[in-house]
């Protein structure tokens, strides 16, 4: 056992009410200058929809992670390092400008400075690629709100196997959005792919972060990156990417993304994990076991071989404490409700979700009737708007049973909470049922519920 | 797992990684770096990163932070960290120390959203405005004019007095050509301008505009305090904005008082009904998502698939408008199941004592059949007629003996003397009949408005009827099963026959027809809604919004919303009721402000103008309007309204006294104070006799003749030509002569208005000087002839508050003012200055004859009995001042002396105290603090007297004179209300009794606001606020005719509207009204679609549509959604350019098309201006319009009605809406070669 401590992020996509405050404020602090204009470090998708960059989760187009070789070897799939040396200056699984989108701004100056003429003033879009007058065709957030959706949402990677239970039309309608940063992978490929090896994991808190000083600008890690999440500066020719914002976490303030969610969505903490066992994780044969091997990587805080072996290890003892009173580890492994986004790349991702609900039952019932039954004022978990194999397309690589069971949890927390709520008896019955015992069901409320600030973070 | 194997780190065996020629290469990076190579050559780990990553720590690293917020009407007040590096702002980040709500509740944390976390981008943006402009025509014929007449008055005198030096510099707004000028000469041309409207026209030809003091009080108060003192005319805003629901003053006698977001979490079943609360109200959403996990049942009603959809356990998708009929069929189906299948003690308890349900309505035979009348009074009953305002105290039946009771807490007891300790809903023994029983029943005539095309209809219903005192009556509660068809055994007339029976409202299945909600699911929530909130005991609420709240008929969805939330007892309860969240219009320490932005502390009273009525006049919509109020009156009217048009009744409206109207005659005020002392006459009897002989007339009923038209308005802290000005192509041509795109024509002869003069042609140009503060160009900045460079919210002090959290807190400079650039609060005072300078010789001391509306929550309410209409015009009575037409009032104006009020505050604050709500606050000892805390002044006018110089004097003095923020206040204004009341109330305020919020506590954190009678609720302890709690729990009254919330309305108009009760009307038949096609034509110029313009997920209001990283996280420009079908029908694609054509003018968009959308409708987003990538129109040839360009005024009747209990005018509190969801367009696929 090698005990490593890892900052980790859990997003409660059921929360998640899709206003992107975290990705302007993360704008706002980080990139809000030139060479990165296009660069959201944080970004939020709306789903079903392309994503940002556009079809990013399409690895048969964009080899990004990793893929199991012939003998059972991980292997980047994009393919080996000795492959990315020789096609250095030349690399083709590279988003271009179009796949991102280009950036412009206004003649705003026109509103003030139009002499007398014969229109009102405007400010029309200019390139801020090329300075010269543009149209606008594609943003960082196009499809947001299923915007074209009839147009081009069929060019969602994920409902490539699932077409048949996504249609676009108005009685089906669905959606819900996924916040995303970097993963800072246990298993980072983008660190694996660079040539320079600019790309590093920080020992004491796992955070992926690019050397400005080493990097040569290659843009490997762009591509080796499933999630598409570092970025080229096109002025400093360096590559960028999420920081975790390193500078506020080393002095105990949450990130920006996550203390200016109003969704009070994000939790972060320390979680440790066996470093020596996260190769034999990601390199687990069957793509829908790996959320079960990545999630068994992660150390109990509160086993005394742990504590004893992560001292040794030289992590320091109220680093520990803080692994103890973590929400991470709780939402992944002791209420088990929170989920790896694509764990079939294979990077062992650090930033989780809980899968959102969704609960609105069909709105063109003829009967009128609610799908539920015995009184339970909730829909059913079978009657969902978001279909579950659309969710286990994110977060299980297709495996729909973790995630109707963690759906199952939430709606029981409703059905358990509202007797309390109205003061009648709690019904113990509803916590076993979705196999939690009736203080974890409560805890789990508190933690998802309440939120408070010094639990989420 | 200690014991488990420790993968082979050459990995060449199981898993492993690439192969063993890769890892060679990579192992010897071990030797030239020295970072740490995992084992398994997989990751490389290295220590820190303190040196290589020095670029963003140093990015991060910053001078201070500083507490600031943003005014911009979000409802959010949301408290903000503004960082500031090197002297320049950076970016900003939520503060998260708002206080606890306790421990077992979500937290107010990080309160925010998107469009404010961008704002800082506009502070040195290129679309700041940095120095003052004028329009370079206007300057140069100004100096010119100036030069040769060497006075400034005389200049402006001589060039606007020119007809075609008028029309050069009017017809060149909107053109370009603003050109630099100086503070002092901006404020100089101002000043003449001011100096001479008033001296030529009178002091209400000026208005100002701002809304929403709320968002940043000290601004609002800048200009609203030059312009009141000037006797100048301020401008409603929550009625003009369509905010204001009517229905709380018909229902509860207020303006509105709502839950604060907190108090969801209380809620047992939510229900979110045209309120996108994920997008509208980002900060607070979080509440609901996280009260679902406390087993909240959430219902999301929206005609498409909103934001807020994904969160609700159901969705009904009722069509756009027809909110009305699916509540009014749960109302249905709450009375049969329980009232009259079974009783439910709760609820009949709850309606007994707190609505006018068990109160007495007496019928009036209409032929064979009988309509509802007027409620029974205390001046209808022998022993009880001869007693203080007896036609002010309704009746009701004792259970025990049948006979009639006069409870207190009527509006008969609330100002007069015996009233004293009367004025409450405590019944002692008496329990209320709640139907009047078994003496035999009549058929009753009911309106109804459900067919197809909404033309009037008629129901025949019986009630059970009684006699008293020689007047058939029935109860209010009688009356209402009948309006909702739910029948009861041995009633005569046609009913339902069951949940399934839609030829009859209000069924299950007759709202399907309408709204396309399937009946059962309208059914099943009406019974859910209702039995949780029997369980819970009122822990029902509805969350509801602009989506229902801005329709012409808004008002009756409302009174079928408020049925649903009062009849299950939520009202008055935490975590029930109504949640109506439209505009920020709680301005919290409402006391203080009032006096300082009414300039209350110097004269009164201050002139305030209902914005709508002053646009469908001055902007002549109402010449465009061939139809009189005969098209939307009851099938069972008398005739009241019929042939007049809605100037018409707005002329009645003002020459009764029941709304206000500036310009108020057709003379300048100041000469008509003059005219009365030269008569020797008072001036309430010169303005009777001269009305009555015809040598004066309201300016209302000639609004285009040059005396009378507005001359001046000023505009800050609001975009009113790219934002919220309905019939915005309107505003354009007829109130600024500039280039429209308006394609109405006028009425013909016979439609025309009956009171009101018309002119051949209309009047193109009236204003003379529109002038903007703001810090960005707006449609409105581009408009005006001058426009002043404004400090943005990181550059003031001010305060702000919100109905959805119960603090104060504070806006703080980060930076100076840059630039050029003034506070609000410098730039007026700096004005009044050069105006008073230029004033003091030229306009001297004068004296100001004002007419002012009969008032709300003032003995002014009891001047109309019976809401029974009676016109002096048209010699139904005599015209006297304050009873049958407006109140006269001679105000004495030192215009020298304007700069020196502005920066003091004035003696009238301690002499006559100030009145909220009718409960008056004695300031004397706030005043004296002030002096202490602010310094006084020395010398001149204002000697001796508080400071109000700076905006922190300012903001000490709203939190000095307001209950909310000053503990001595609130309980002293609880103690007038005890001896009112004989209820104990003073206790709610008292652990705060000594306490004073003082600037620098909001400075620290945001502060919890004291329990004060300026509001309904009680924050008393920690508690969360819930409106009406203090009038359930301590038996205070309600502001209304009975002192309870009111399902019937007895006033004439009302009774013409088919309106008494709640009723369902749908949207207006605008193909009926102005001959647009009808809904889904599709003819050569396109399709038509219902056209909804809801709030933009993108900005709020147009703050923020032309902000970059907005922008750059949408579609980069103006839009409208559509669904696929009507996409396909056009054959438009996503991003396609698009053009909606109406009467009203031309929008130019580009297409989203979503299949989130229903087909028939289509949203452009509230607010987008006309400045972002807006192209020239085919249509018109000219730059495409803003998504107000396509909307017009319509003003509706009842909303005019005043001078009656709750139906009395007061500011923000009662008028016409300026609604805008009932238009239609017509849109289709334009040429993709787009010109600018």
């Amino acid at each position: 056992m090698k005990p490593m401590a890892q900052m980790a992020m859990v997003m409660n996509l059921d929360k998640c009410i899709g206003c992107h405050t975290c990705s302007v404020t993360c704008k706002q602090a980080w990139t809000n200058r030139s060479g990165v204009e296009y660069v959201w470090f944080n970004n939020v998708e709306t789903r079903p929809g392309q994503g940002y960059p556009r079809t990013y989760e399409d690895q048969r187009k964009w080899l990004g992670g990793w893929k199991l070789g012939k003998r059972g070897k991980l292997k980047l799939k994009g393919g080996g390092r000795f492959r990315k040396l020789l096609t250095i200056f030349a690399n083709p699984k590279l988003p271009s400008l179009d796949d991102y989108y280009e950036p412009w701004t206004y003649d705003y100056d026109n509103l003030t400075s139009a002499p007398l003429q014969e229109h009102t003033p405007v400010a029309r879009p200019r390139s801020l690629i090329t300075g010269e007058n543009t149209a606008i065709t594609w943003s960082a957030n196009w499809d947001d709100d299923l915007g074209g959706a009839p147009d081009h949402g069929d060019k969602d990677p994920l409902l490539k196997d699932i077409a048949d239970k996504v249609r676009f039309e108005f009685e089906q309608t669905f959606m819900f959005y996924l916040p995303r940063i970097c993963e800072h992978c246990l298993n980072p490929s983008c660190a694996a792919s660079c040539p320079s090896g600019a790309i590093y994991k920080r020992t004491e808190d796992g955070i992926v972060l690019v050397d400005q000083d080493r990097c040569r600008g290659w843009r490997m890690c762009v591509s080796g990156c499933p999630y598409k999440k570092v970025y080229f500066n096109h002025r400093t020719g360096k590559a960028e990417k999420c920081t975790f914002c390193f500078p506020r976490v080393e002095v105990g303030m949450p990130t920006v993304c996550a203390e200016t969610c109003v969704g009070r969505l994000r939790y972060i903490g320390l979680v440790l994990y066996d470093a020596d066992r996260v190769l034999e994780a990601a390199t687990t044969p069957d793509d829908t076991d790996l959320y079960r091997a990545q999630r068994e990587i992660l150390l109990d805080p509160h086993d005394p071989d742990v504590v004893r072996e992560a001292e040794a290890a030289g992590i320091p003892a109220d680093w520990i404490e803080a692994a103890q009173h973590s929400p991470i580890y709780s939402l992944i492994n002791k209420y088990r409700v929170a989920l790896p986004l694509h764990p079939e790349y294979r990077t062992m991702p650090m930033v989780w979700y809980i899968p959102p609900l969704s609960p609105v039952v069909n709105v063109v019932r003829d009967t009128g009737h609610d799908a539920e039954d015995h009184g339970n004022l909730f829909g059913a978990i079978d009657a969902l708007r978001i279909p579950v194999e659309y969710l286990a397309q994110l977060f299980t690589a297709g495996d729909p049973e973790p995630v109707n069971d963690i759906l199952r949890k939430l709606a029981a927390m409703r059905a358990y909470m509202r007797d309390i709520n109205l003061g009648r008896p709690p019904r113990a019955e509803i916590p076993e049922k979705a196999g939690m015992s009736e203080e974890d069901m409560y805890d789990m409320y508190r933690l998802l519920a309440l939120a408070k600030y010094d639990e989420r973070y | 797992m200690g014991n488990r194997k420790t993968p082979s780190a050459s990995g060449s065996r199981g898993e492993g990684l690439d192969n063993g020629l890769i890892d060679a290469l990579v192992k010897t990076r071990r030797f030239f770096t020295r970072t740490e190579i995992s084992p398994d050559l997989r990751t490389m780990t290295k220590h820190g990163g303190r040196q290589a990553d020095a670029f963003y720590r140093d990015r991060w690293s910053h001078d201070k932070v500083v507490r600031s917020t943003h005014g911009v009407n979000c409802t959010g007040s949301c408290s903000w960290k503004v960082y500031v590096k090197d002297g320049i702002i950076t970016w900003e980040t939520q503060e998260t120390d708002y206080p606890s709500t306790g421990a077992d509740r979500p937290e107010y944390e990080p309160r925010g959203c998107p469009r404010g976390a961008a704002f800082s981008w506009y502070t040195y943006s290129p679309t700041r405005v940095r120095y003052p402009y004028i329009r370079g025509v206007l300057l140069e014929m100004y100096r010119e004019a100036k030069a040769r007449t060497g006075n400034p008055v005389d200049a402006w005198a001589e060039l606007t007095g020119d007809p075609e030096r008028a029309r050069r510099y009017k017809s060149a707004r909107g053109k370009g050509g603003l050109v630099r000028a100086s503070w002092a000469e901006a404020c100089e041309l101002i000043a003449a301008a001011h100096v001479h409207t008033i001296e030529k026209y009178g002091p209400d030809r000026i208005a100002g505009f701002s809304p929403i003091p709320a968002m940043s009080m000290i601004s609002h108060a800048s200009g609203a305090r030059f312009v009141s003192l000037l006797g100048g005319s301020m401008l409603s805003f929550y009625d003009w904005y369509a905010d204001l629901p009517v229905a709380s003053p018909q229902v509860f006698g207020d303006q509105t008082d709502v839950p604060e977001s907190g108090d969801w979490w209380d809620a047992g079943y939510l229900i979110m009904w045209g309120s996108n609360v994920p997008v509208t109200r980002t900060p607070d959403a979080h509440w609901m998502a996280e009260a679902r996990y406390r087993g909240q049942k959430v219902i999301a009603v929206s005609p498409d698939y909103a934001d807020n959809v994904k969160f609700a356990d159901e969705w009904l998708a009722a069509q756009p408008g027809t909110d009305g009929a699916l509540a009014m069929a749960m109302g249905h189906v709450v009375l049969r199941e329980f009232f009259v299948e079974r009783q439910t003690p709760y609820f009949t308890d709850y309606v007994k004592r707190y609505t006018d349900l068990p109160f007495l309505v007496r019928l009036d035979p209409r032929g064979e059949t009988y309509v509802p009348g007027k409620f029974l009074t205390a001046a209808d009953l022998d022993d009880e007629a001869g007693g203080e305002h007896a036609a002010f105290k309704t009746v009701l039946l004792d259970s025990a003996t049948g006979k009639p009771v006069v409870p207190g807490g009527s509006l008969g007891h609330r100002f007069g003397e015996q009233g004293a300790g009367r004025w409450n809903l405590d019944l002692g023994d008496v329990d209320p009949m709640l139907s009047v029983g078994g003496e035999g029943s009549v058929l009753l005539e009911l309106p109804r408005f459900d067919a197809p095309d909404g033309s009037a209809g008629v129901l025949r219903r019986g009630v059970p009827v009684k006699r008293i005192g020689g007047h058939l009556v029935t109860t209010v509660y009688d009356l209402l099963l009948a309006q909702y068809g739910v029948r009861r055994q041995g009633l005569p007339g046609n009913w339902p026959s069951g949940y399934d029976d839609a030829s009859q409202p209000c069924t299950p299945a007759w709202q399907e027809t309408i709204t396309g909600v399937p009946a059962e699911a309208a059914a099943r929530i009406g019974r859910e809604f209702a039995a949780n909130a029997e369980e819970s005991r009122g822990r029902s609420m509805i969350i509801m919004g602009a989506g229902t709240n801005h329709w012409f008929h808004s008002d009756t969805i409302y009174r079928a919303f408020l049925a649903l939330t009062t009849l299950t007892g939520c009202q008055g309860v935490n975590g029930g009721g109504w949640a109506h969240y439209v505009g920020q219009e709680k301005c919290r320490p409402v006391t203080g402000w009032t006096q300082l932005a009414m300039g209350l502390d110097w004269s009164r009273p201050a002139r305030q103008m209902i914005q709508t009525g002053y646009w469908y006049l001055h902007t002549n919509q109402f010449r465009y309007d061939a139809f009189t109020t005969d098209s939307m009156v009851s099938a069972t009217a008398e005739g009241r309204l019929a042939g007049q048009t809605a100037a018409d009744v707005l002329a009645k409206s003002a020459r009764l006294g029941w709304m206000p109207s500036y310009p108020t005659f057709d003379r300048n005020p100041l000469e008509l104070a003059d005219d009365a002392e030269q008569a020797g006459m008072e001036p309430g009897d010169y303005v009777v006799s001269q009305l009555k002989s015809g040598a004066l007339r309201f300016a209302c009923e000639d609004p285009d003749s040059p005396e009378n038209f507005p001359r001046i308005l000023s505009v800050w802290r609001a975009n009113l030509l790219g934002s919220s000005a309905k019939g915005d192509e309107y505003f354009l041509r007829h109130l600024l002569g500039a280039d429209s795109s308006l394609r109405a024509s006028e009425a013909p002869p016979g439609n025309r208005p009956r009171d009101v003069v018309w002119h051949d042609e209309a009047p193109e140009g009236k204003l003379d000087l529109l002038l903007t503060l703001d810090f960005r160009m707006t449609s409105t900045t581009l408009y005006s002839d001058v426009v002043l460079p404004a400090a943005t919210w990181y550059e003031k002090h001010d305060l702000n508050t919100t109905d959805m959290h119960p603090f104060i807190h504070s806006f703080n400079p980060a930076i100076a003012p840059p630039w050029q650039t003034r506070t609000d609060w410098q730039a007026f005072q700096e004005i009044a200055h050069a105006f008073s300078e230029l004033a003091a010789e030229r306009l001297g001391v004068r004296r100001d004859l004002v007419a002012s509306p009969l008032l709300h929550d003032t003995p002014d309410e009891l001047a109309t009995p019976h809401g029974k209409v009676l016109d002096w015009k048209y010699g139904e009575c005599e015209p006297v001042p304050g009873v049958t037409m407006p109140k006269i009032t001679v105000v004495s104006r030192d215009y020298g002396a304007i700069a020196a009020k502005m920066g003091a505050l004035g003696p009238l604050a301690d002499s006559l105290g100030a009145v909220t709500k009718g409960v008056p606050y004695k300031l004397g000892r706030s005043v004296e603090y002030l002096k202490h805390q602010n310094g006084t002044i020395r010398g001149g006018p204002a000697d001796g007297r508080p400071s109000l110089v700076r905006d922190l004097h300012a903001c000490e003095a709203v939190l000095a004179m307001s209950g909310t923020t000053n503990g001595h206040l609130a309980t002293e204004g609880f103690r007038m209300l005890e001896h009112r009341t004989g209820m104990r109330l003073a206790d709610l305020a008292a652990e705060h009794e000594g306490k004073q919020i003082t600037f620098a506590d909001t400075r620290a954190a945001p502060v919890p606001v004291i329990t004060s009678p300026e509001w309904s609720g009680s924050e008393t302890g920690g508690r969360r606020y819930s409106p009406f709690t203090v009038n359930v729990e301590r038996l205070k009254p309600w502001h209304t005719l009975t002192g309870r919330q009111h399902f019937f309305l007895d006033h004439d108009w009302m009774a013409e509207l088919g309106e008494c009760l709640p009723v369902y009307r749908p949207p207006l038949n605008m193909a009926a009204l102005f001959g647009e096609p009808h809904l889904g034509e599709q003819g050569e110029l396109g399709l038509t679609v219902r056209y909804l313009t809801p709030h933009s997920k993108w900005s709020i209001h147009s703050e923020y549509q032309d902000n970059l990283f907005m922008l750059s996280l949408s579609r980069g420009g103006p839009t409208i959604w559509m669904s696929t079908p009507d996409a396909d029908k056009i054959g438009v694609h996503d991003n396609d350019w698009i053009e909606a054509v109406n009467r009203n003018g031309v929008v130019v968009a580009r297409a989203v098309v979503s299949h989130r959308m229903p087909q028939g409708t289509v949203y452009m987003h509230h607010a987008q201006d006309r400045l972002i990538d807006v192209p020239l129109a085919e249509t018109s040839g000219k730059r495409g319009g803003i998504h107000n360009s396509l909307t017009r005024l319509m003003i509706k009747p009842s909303h005019l009605i005043g001078a009656y209990a709750q139906l009395s005018f007061a500011f923000n509190y009662l008028g016409p809406t300026g609604n805008q969801r009932d238009e239609v367009t017509v849109i289709r696929r334009r040429s993709q070669e787009v010109r600018y």
